[in-house]
């Protein structure tokens, strides 16, 4: 038998070595196994690690009962005083057992041993400690302890500010704080599944089994979800007899027959983990959690959607601790976890043990311990009369029962004795030896998901625990999750509960027939705190949170549960304080001398236990998330070497560079050049391409544009400019007819969805009568635009012969369907956005490639040169059009200049209030170009200021939009918007930018600045 | 998560849908008829009711029709979906609505 005492000097040795002590063989037969019993694989023999010490464990355990039967208690150091802490209980309630899982890119901290299902090669290391976890520097914190109470940080780390940053939280981090993150990405996948039913049921104890069978016997479709990797709760855990049979064997028998239900579904490893509204449930299925690496193709967890029109919550409860000094001590553990190991795992958590509980769920702890030949050295009950029943049972194993409480635990690293009071000498200390205390205050209901919809929990004084309150439609609550406490009472409310929520959905539930058990007593009498406690009493674990610290709240006045809750942190951990809350407030209740109801309850919230991001975000990562769409030249684009920029989810070329560039402003300015004096193409495919039918078509078209439509002649473009209702400009584009009953509308590449919405709205909802139907084609056209004087030439290399693109032919704003290359069906429009003799042409997205290749090879003896974004932008400010440094939602049709395009002779969106005065007033910002005087940088976003006036908002007159340098012109040309607009012709300002620090003369003029005739375009 | 009853698809999950703002905001058939008043209200000023509150939602990521729906503010309930252009369905004013 392992000792901890002659353990000890050993184990620290090994941590302080350089080399670890890793290639120990592993003790074959692990200590504290019992030889029979259980539900473990005693064939299946599994190698695992903790704290680089090898172990041997089996089939069936967790990582917590595995550890325990090799002897090892002490687990992990506490969040705040790093006081050696234990295993508590046996479930995902566990505050203590918080180890960090897996290496590298998988490791995960707190993780909770008691549920970290074990596998062969686990390796597991022990959090918060350092250097050692017999050895930690850091437990000096406990000698602090009267400084670090509650409010401790809130008090301390208040002066100077400056200093929280830099100083206090980095130290406060490396001090307090559990596990480490891996800080690298996650190898595994994740994925969400939906799932649709007539019952879901939460939990697969006694109360959730018998309400799956019912539901599932009458026909209805039936979720059964756990969180365990085994079905069966405390099934598993007790040692009772059902029908004559052990009631785990009986539990077998109800789960073969749900297997073999068609409609029902099982699902374990499956935490439900929040309610939500109309009957939707969050659950986390842990896929692969229990392999050392998922197999290919296999997500690590699963988040299911569950939608469900009934509902039983069969979670069941959840054991108190009883809070006295030292009860963190390793080796003091709940009752019902210590049942949980001798009875599922067949591992002693000790050898002599003592039981302390304030309800008769004592009984059960002593007849199993008993059982297991485990020496019972005392059974202290604080109740008199009212312990018949534990006293009893004390009697029956030769076990001495003391009326009293325990006021403190013995021991460093390892429980070694308890200091009794009895109530009939209290001056008189008893004190037994032992390495083991069961401990019970009761048994809280798992209420969680029941209130996740706002019904707060009701107090129950004969059972000491709160109960739920009012229920989320479709729910009801079966069980010990509903106060019932007794098996027998567990079995016939799950019954009945999933008879009724079968019946509710359609189904004739089948009398299921109560199998006969025993009678058991749940008598119980609170006790929150044992008064006569002696050193620290946790309430909760995981935070470090002693009633003191309750007090010390109590007395400076923060007395509200929620506030007791933010001052002392209880609760706050990341068990959510599962073993705490109950008794945390019950405490406060008794200090501020009022009732538990009275105090009140904090809320519960999702997720019941800590869900990974990872999960949540299932595929939805990297590219998954927001995805990146390319043109259907993107291949040609990238073989020219472009360098591509973002513009919202396209990839979009910014500039072909070319060996000897300085920088992209030498391929912008080789672009510009080029286009301006021979001819460039520039793919423009990302443009929102909208196709518009039917006989209404036109007169759809005349009420979204501020411009005419339906006047508009077949076979020719348009320039459109689209307002909102508030009179604002919401996007621009062209507009083409290629039929008497059929548009082609583009939009701006930002805008493309919103214009599309837009439409969809005044179609569907203001005018549903009209005739006309639209699809966005924006993914199915390849668009490419054709610029400069040589534009032309190009294009008729292309354009089969049949087709005149003469100047006369097809002259500027044209607009037709031709075909190019012998037969591909394309769409021809004579628009210019860089002010040269320029064509758009548009084929199917499937020859947008072969298009491109054969522009660029017919344009090659003629110079053609691709040109990117920055070009295209130079070329659009020489020329003065507007982009979406303009048209920013906050200008209107007269701001932009373009108040000669708005029709009065129809009513379209945004017409009337486009007429506001306050849009009208003659010193609003309009738009303007203007020139550098002097040198100095301009960036947009600079603001206009007259010369010799103090830079103050008073004195702003407006702002730069866009700038850019001409390598047409030689010289920055720049856009903006500035009160009075175009009136102002010749005035010198200011360009001034105190964000870059820059401040330059500029010379305000027509925004035009290429060629204003626009002869070139007529060409 | 709600579950939204599509007039044109049946019963879905919130995340196909879009809230697309107060239901039964009609545009005037001759909006220069308007007053200021009325171009405010119109524009800008919608009920925020605590309670029931007829709703525009669109099916997005499904049929991609706008529709109206009556929708309990407090308890998210909905009580009705219906067309566009329909008129919206005679709801007692229950207890379920006050719940």
């Amino acid at each position: 038998m392992v000792d901890a005492a002659s353990n000890k000097p050993a184990r620290a040795a090994a941590e302080f070595a350089p080399v670890r002590q890793t290639a120990a063989a592993p003790s074959a037969a692990s200590p504290y196994r019992l030889a029979t019993g259980g539900i473990v694989d005693r064939s299946a023999p599994l190698l695992f690690s903790f704290d680089g010490r090898n172990y041997g464990g089996l089939r069936g355990d967790t990582l917590a009962s595995a550890l325990l039967a090799n002897g090892v208690r002490l687990v992990g150091r506490s969040f705040k005083y790093h006081r050696p802490r234990g295993i508590l209980a046996a479930g995902s309630e566990e505050p203590n057992a918080l180890v960090e899982l897996r290496e590298g890119a998988r490791r995960e901290p707190n993780t909770r041993a008691t549920v970290a299902e074990l596998y062969e090669g686990l390796a597991a290391v022990s959090q918060n400690r350092w250097p050692s976890l017999w050895f930690d520097c850091m437990a000096v914190n406990s000698l602090f302890s009267p400084i670090i109470g509650a409010g401790f940080y809130y008090k301390t780390f208040m002066w100077p500010a400056s200093f929280w940053e830099k100083l206090y939280e980095p130290m406060i981090r490396r001090a307090a704080g559990l596990g480490r993150a891996a800080g690298m990405p996650d190898p595994d996948t994740y994925e969400k599944a939906f799932a649709h039913c007539d019952v879901l049921v939460i939990g697969s104890g006694p109360a959730g089994l018998m309400a799956a069978l019912a539901a599932g016997r009458a026909g209805a479709r039936v979720i059964l979800c756990d969180e365990d990797f085994e079905f069966g709760g405390r099934l598993l855990a007790e040692c009772r007899d059902i029908d004559g049979r052990p009631c785990a064997q009986w539990a077998g028998s109800l789960l073969a027959e749900l297997a073999s239900l068609p409609e029902v579904r099982m699902l374990k490893r499956t935490t439900v983990f929040g309610a939500y509204d109309h009957g939707v449930y969050a659950a986390i299925e842990r896929v692969a959690d229990h392999l050392a690496t998922p197999s290919p193709h296999m997500p690590r967890q699963r988040v299911w959607n569950i939608v469900a029109k009934r509902t039983v919550l069969a979670a069941g409860a959840i054991e108190r601790p009883l809070v006295f000094g030292n009860n963190d001590r390793p080796g003091v553990m709940l009752g019902g976890a210590v049942r949980a190991y001798l009875n599922r795992f067949a591992v002693k958590p000790g050898t002599r043990a003592v039981v302390f509980a304030n309800n008769d769920d004592a009984v059960a702890t002593l007849l199993d311990l008993a059982a297991a030949g485990i020496s019972v050295q005392a059974c202290v009950d604080p109740r008199g009369a009212d312990a018949g029943v534990v006293r009893a049972a004390a009697q029956r194993i030769g076990t001495r029962f003391v009326n009293g409480a325990v006021v403190r635990a013995r021991g460093g690293h390892r429980l070694r004795a308890v200091d009794v009071s009895a109530v009939a000498e209290p001056w008189h200390k008893l004190t037994f030896p032992c390495d083991l205390l069961a401990m019970s205050g009761g048994w809280s209901p798992s209420v969680h998901l029941s209130s996740h919809l706002g019904g707060r929990p009701q107090w129950s004084d004969a059972l000491a625990a709160f109960v739920p309150g009012p229920l989320p439609r479709g729910m009801s609550v079966a069980g010990a999750a509903a106060g019932e406490f007794g098996l027998a009472a567990c079995l016939a409310g799950g019954a009945k509960a999933g008879a009724e929520a079968a019946g509710d959905c359609g189904f004739a539930a089948k009398p299921v027939a109560m199998p006969g058990i025993g009678p058991e007593p749940i008598g119980i009498a609170a006790l929150w705190r044992v008064r006569a406690k002696r050193g620290k009493a946790f309430v909760d674990f995981q935070n470090d949170v002693t009633v003191s610290d309750i007090e010390l709240a109590e007395r400076e006045g923060f007395r509200a549960v929620e506030h007791l809750k933010r001052y002392t942190t209880l609760g706050m951990a990341t068990d959510q304080g599962k073993t705490a809350n109950v008794n945390g407030l019950a405490i406060m209740a008794e200090l501020t001398e009022k009732t538990i109801p009275a105090t009140g309850a904090t809320r519960f919230r999702p997720p019941y236990t800590p869900v990974a991001i990872g999960a949540l975000a299932g595929h939805h990562r990297r590219k998954d998330f927001k995805p990146t769409r390319l043109t259907p030249g993107h291949a040609w684009a990238q073989e020219q070497g472009a360098v591509f920029m973002e513009t919202g989810l396209w990839l979009r070329a910014q500039y072909f560079p070319q060996p000897g560039d300085n920088s992209w402003l030498d391929a912008c300015n080789r672009e510009v050049t080029a286009t301006r004096n021979a001819v460039g193409v520039c793919d423009v495919s990302t443009l929102g391409k909208i196709d518009l039918q039917g006989t209404d078509a036109g007169l759809f078209l005349d009420r979204l544009y501020a411009n005419a439509m339906s006047s508009l002649p077949v076979g020719r473009a348009r320039y459109g400019l689209m307002l909102r209702e508030d009179g604002f400009v919401l996007d621009d584009g062209t507009v083409s007819r290629l039929a008497e009953d059929h548009f082609f509308v583009t939009t701006t590449t930002a805008n493309a969805a919103r214009v599309m919405q837009h439409m969809d709205f005044c179609h569907q909802v203001l005018w549903p009568d009209l005739d006309v139907q639209f699809v966005s084609v924006s993914d199915q056209w390849a668009q490419y635009s054709l610029a400069g004087p040589k534009a032309r030439e190009v294009l008729q290399k292309l354009v089969d012969g049949q087709h005149d693109i003469s100047n006369t032919a097809f002259p500027y704003m044209a607009a037709g369907e031709v075909t190019v290359g012998g037969g591909v069906p394309a769409r021809l429009f004579r628009i210019s956005f860089s002010g040269e003799l320029a064509y758009e042409i548009s084929v199917p997205a499937r020859f947008g490639d072969a298009v491109i290749r054969a522009v660029v090879a017919a344009g090659a003896p003629l110079g053609i040169r691709p040109y990117g974004l920055e070009a295209l932008s130079v070329m659009r400010i020489e020329k003065g059009h507007v982009g979406g440094a303009e048209i920013n939602g906050q200008t209107t049709a007269r701001d932009l200049g373009l108040e000669r395009m708005v029709s009065s002779k129809k009513d379209f969106i945004g017409r009337v209030m486009a007429g506001r005065p306050a849009l009208l007033a003659p010193d609003r910002p309009a738009f303007v170009g203007f020139k550098s005087v002097g040198d100095g940088a301009i960036g947009a976003g600079a603001h206009f200021l007259p010369v010799g006036a103090e830079p103050s908002a008073r004195n702003d007159e407006g702002h730069v939009t866009s700038v850019a340098y001409s390598p047409t012109l030689g010289h920055l040309v720049g856009l903006g918007l500035l009160k009075g607009g175009s009136k102002r012709l010749g005035e010198k300002m200011r360009a001034y930018d105190p964000l870059r620090g820059r401040d330059t003369l500029i010379e305000v003029c027509s925004p035009v600045f290429y060629d204003p005739e626009g002869a070139r375009l007529r060409a | 998560m709600l579950l939204i009853p599509c007039p044109y698809c049946g019963p879905r999950p919130e995340i196909e849908f879009r809230y697309a703002g107060q239901a039964h905001v009609a545009r005037a058939a001759d909006p220069s008829a308007l007053s200021d008043a009325e171009w405010a209200q119109f524009l800008y000023l919608r009920d925020n009711p605590r309670g029931r509150h007829a709703e525009r939602w669109r099916h997005t990521n499904g049929c991609g029709r706008f529709f109206n729906c009556i929708r309990d503010t407090l308890t998210d309930k909905i009580a009705a979906t219906y067309r566009i252009g329909e008129t919206p369905p005679d709801l007692a004013a229950g207890a379920e609505a006050r719940r």
